[in-house]
């Protein structure tokens, strides 16, 4: 029995094309080498949202009996290699239709491999994936996030070089001549075929030992049985005024235990509470009701809820009042208000270096700052 | 009218595609003339695949976005009684909402091919797999068939016009298919060459009852009692002639592109010297049929029978497997509120079909998989051991029972 599995993570409607890319190469190579293959999404993330974080699986077996058995039309319940789109996702994703947080390894094997598409470094990237009991190795393909296949996006060969780096990480999976032979066979380029070479060769992995990345407990919750749901689909809101403590209990910003969605964001506001003018258009126009109005009036958006779509950049009307900013950028999902109420000299240095650095070099797909992208292509290109 | 023949299928060949593109697919070898759409997930994949075909240049039809599922099903109708081979299809609330138009369809023996993305009804809003919403069609003449895999949805589209179109039918032809596991999942499929369909499938040809200016006839006009119940009459006759001509077409296909189980209505695995038969339809035969295999190794006799049309409603042939049985287990990925024994539609028809025998055997019903919620290897060897204590009891405890719901 040789099952192989792979997911692909990828961000919803933007990566769709780029993941499906990958799933389907596999399947079509590992036809070359005589075995029998399947490739599907994760129908709970269909229909896609817009950079919600979403997965496709191929599965490769030698024989069609051996699909059956896998049950290679469910969500997979371990897999080979996990190969992830956006760094940003290393944090843990979930998909729309669900709540709680999968650490991104969590399907991984034992011994299997986390490929990432980044431009941060190993160290980096261990400090948001969340520890596992077992080892596996870590691959990291130097490159920004892709949006190859969407639209006017230019090809940029991410997915073959994720497809020679798999061959290189999972030779059980497909071997490298039955990848070149398919991916000339379906695309007729040389220089893609190259690409998936060039990735194999370059192809480095760090042993990630047991216990080792981030130590944080992901969020889950118990869901409710029929006996223990209210009738009729009805789902409690907050009582009025739940967000404020009373006394000295101050600001207390709260959302619905089973209603948080703050992983699929790959950017999130940050606010310039000095520009403000309280005009409400972000509290308005967030469609996840994600701000929360202070006590003194300001907009505060609460990090469990936003899902970081940038609308209240683009509706601000006080330039650099919201700056979508990198989820890399950031360690927790406290509240920029407290911290801004607790030293404002302290926090708007700290929000102007940031705000700075995303205009500058960091990549973006937010309304103000479209970012360093240009030249994160070109750095891409040389390596 | 589409006349170009597509190209791309001169030769059979291999593709990676899902149950809903080899449907697509289906259409443009079948050089359906009229197809008409309007998304509702996950039908929409068929749809936007059979777009692309157009939008390449490889199969050239009438494509018809209408403004709502009604419009989408009264325009195929027409299309149909002018003679034009058809296509479309729905899911879940969607295809509800073409109700009126799906009931003339049958009543005016308009032999029009749907697919039924199957979907669950809202509310809640939901996408995932149940079939109460194809099943409601079950009493007004279409054919309805459950397809399990990639390669049998091509396959019984196919010969889905053939039998419909067939002048001792005219009647129209819904394929169920799975939500998910079957309409977004690619799998390996041998899509037959062009040559091979031409040879099974002959144009449609509505003869006399054609809709057209040189053979002028009113169709569908108001009547009253004194001619309903003949009308009903002759719908039951085509319905009870379609057997034979399902079997007929299926042995023709059979022998033209050389695959295909025996029959076309039931497919039998590890049946015959079955203690206990799991039943039920679609994708959840994958699961069953690697729960079956492991009981066997245990040394258990378990068979599973899987249900692939179910109008008509294969009797006869099921009577034949089932008859043999002790205990029957019945997989319902739907539900009926308040039937007889509050369970599932199908085992309601099964009961009703195994009532003729003289020694029948016991039957439990289980509840499973609605909403797309995964049906486990496990929980199929929960349903054959509570059927076993059943028979060995000789007491059912409980007729229905839901699987894996939280409490």
């Amino acid at each position: 029995m040789a099952t192989r599995a792979v997911e692909v993570v990828y961000r919803g409607i933007f990566q769709r094309t780029l993941a499906r890319n990958i799933v389907r190469n596999i399947v079509f190579a590992a036809r070359k080498d005589g075995k029998i293959g399947t490739a599907f999404g994760r129908y709970s993330d269909s229909p896609e949202r817009n950079g919600i974080p979403a997965k496709q699986f191929a599965i490769v077996c030698d024989t069609a009996l051996e699909l059956e058995e896998s049950l290679a039309v469910y969500e997979a319940t371990n897999v080979d290699v996990t190969i992830n789109v956006d760094d940003a996702m290393c944090k843990g994703i979930e998909s729309w239709a669900w709540y709680g947080l999968q650490p991104i390894n969590e399907l991984t094997n034992s011994g299997g491999t986390l490929i990432v598409t980044s431009r941060q470094d190993a160290d980096s990237l261990l400090e948001d994936i969340h520890q596992k009991d077992t080892p596996y190795d870590l691959a990291i393909i130097p490159s920004t996030v892709s949006f190859s296949g969407l639209w006017v996006y230019k090809d940029d060969h991410t997915d073959m070089r994720i497809l020679g780096t798999l061959c290189k990480v999972c030779p059980d999976l497909v071997s490298l001549e039955a990848m070149l032979e398919s991916i000339q066979e379906q695309t007729g380029s040389g220089t893609k075929v190259a690409s998936v070479q060039k990735a194999f060769d370059r192809t480095v992995t760090r042993a990630v030992e047991p216990g080792e990345g981030n130590t944080e407990t992901p969020f889950s919750f118990d869901m409710p049985g029929w006996k223990t749901m209210e009738e009729g689909l009805v789902i409690r809101a907050l009582p009025q005024g739940a967000g404020y403590g009373g006394g000295d209990e101050g600001y207390v910003p709260g959302r619905s235990e089973v209603f948080k969605k703050w992983s699929t964001r790959s950017m999130r506001p940050v606010i310039n509470f000095e520009t403000c003018i309280k005009c409400t258009l972000c509290w308005l126009q967030c469609p996840d009701t994600c701000f929360d109005v202070t006590p003194d009036g300001l907009y505060d958006a609460n990090m469990e809820s936003c899902c970081g779509c940038g609308v209240c950049e683009a509706v601000c009307p006080v330039p650099d009042c919201v700056t979508m900013v990198s989820e890399s950028q950031f360690n927790d999902n406290d509240s920029q208000w407290e911290a801004w109420q607790k030293d404002k000299d302290g926090y708007n240095k700290w929000m102007t270096v940031l705000v700075e650095k995303q205009k500058s070099e960091t990549r973006t797909h937010g309304f103000h700052h479209v970012g360093g992208y240009a030249d994160e292509i070109n750095e891409m290109e040389e390596a | 009218m589409a006349t170009v023949k597509p190209k791309p299928y001169a030769e059979s060949k291999e593709e990676l595609i899902s149950g809903s593109e080899a449907i697509g697919i289906a259409c443009a070898l079948a050089d359906v003339d009229v197809i008409t759409a309007y998304p509702i997930r996950p039908y929409d994949t068929v749809m936007q695949y059979v777009s692309r075909l157009k939008a390449d240049g490889n199969f050239d039809f009438d494509f018809i976005v209408a403004e709502s599922e009604h419009s989408q099903f009264e325009i195929v109708k027409h299309a149909s009684a002018v003679g034009a081979r058809t296509f479309t299809g729905s899911s879940g609330v969607g295809w509800f909402y073409a109700f009126e138009a799906i009931t003339v369809t049958a009543g005016l023996r308009m032999p029009v091919v749907a697919m039924v993305g199957n979907r669950a009804l809202d509310d809640p809003g939901a996408f995932g797999v149940e079939h109460n919403d194809a099943m409601a069609v079950r009493d007004l003449g279409w054919h309805l068939y459950w397809v399990a895999t990639a390669q049998e949805a091509l396959d019984m589209a196919l010969i889905a016009w053939k039998v419909a179109e067939d002048p001792r039918v005219l009647l129209p032809f819904a394929l169920s298919c799975d939500g998910s596991f079957l309409t977004h999942s690619q799998a390996i499929v041998q899509v037959p060459s062009q040559d091979q369909v031409d040879r099974f499938l002959p144009s449609y040809q509505r003869g006399t009852l054609q809709l057209h200016p040189d053979n002028p006839i009113t169709v569908a006009p108001q009547v009253n009692e004194d001619w309903l119940m003949e009308i009903r009459k002759q719908t039951d006759e085509a319905m009870r002639r379609t057997s034979d001509v399902i079997k007929e077409a299926y042995d023709e296909f059979r022998e033209i592109f050389g695959r295909g189980d025996p029959s076309p209505f039931i497919e039998e695995y590890m049946c015959d010297d079955a203690e206990i038969i799991l039943v039920g339809m679609g994708t959840l035969a994958m699961p069953t049929r690697v729960a079956v295999r492991r009981m066997r190794e245990a040394g258990e006799k378990v068979g599973f029978l899987r249900i692939k049309f179910f109008r008509p409603f294969p009797a006869e042939e099921i009577r034949a497997v089932l008859g043999k049985a002790k205990g029957v287990a019945v997989i319902d990925r739907d539900y009926s509120y308040g039937s007889p024994s509050f369970g599932g539609v199908l085992f309601h028809e099964l009961r009703s079909t195994l009532y003729t025998l003289d020694d029948r055997p016991l039957m439990l019903n289980f509840i499973a998989g609605l909403g797309g919620r995964e049906i486990k290897v496990g929980d199929i060897g929960q349903m054959v051991e509570t059927t076993q204590t059943a028979i060995d009891t000789g007491k059912i405890e409980q007729e229905t029972t839901w699987v894996s719901v939280r409490e």
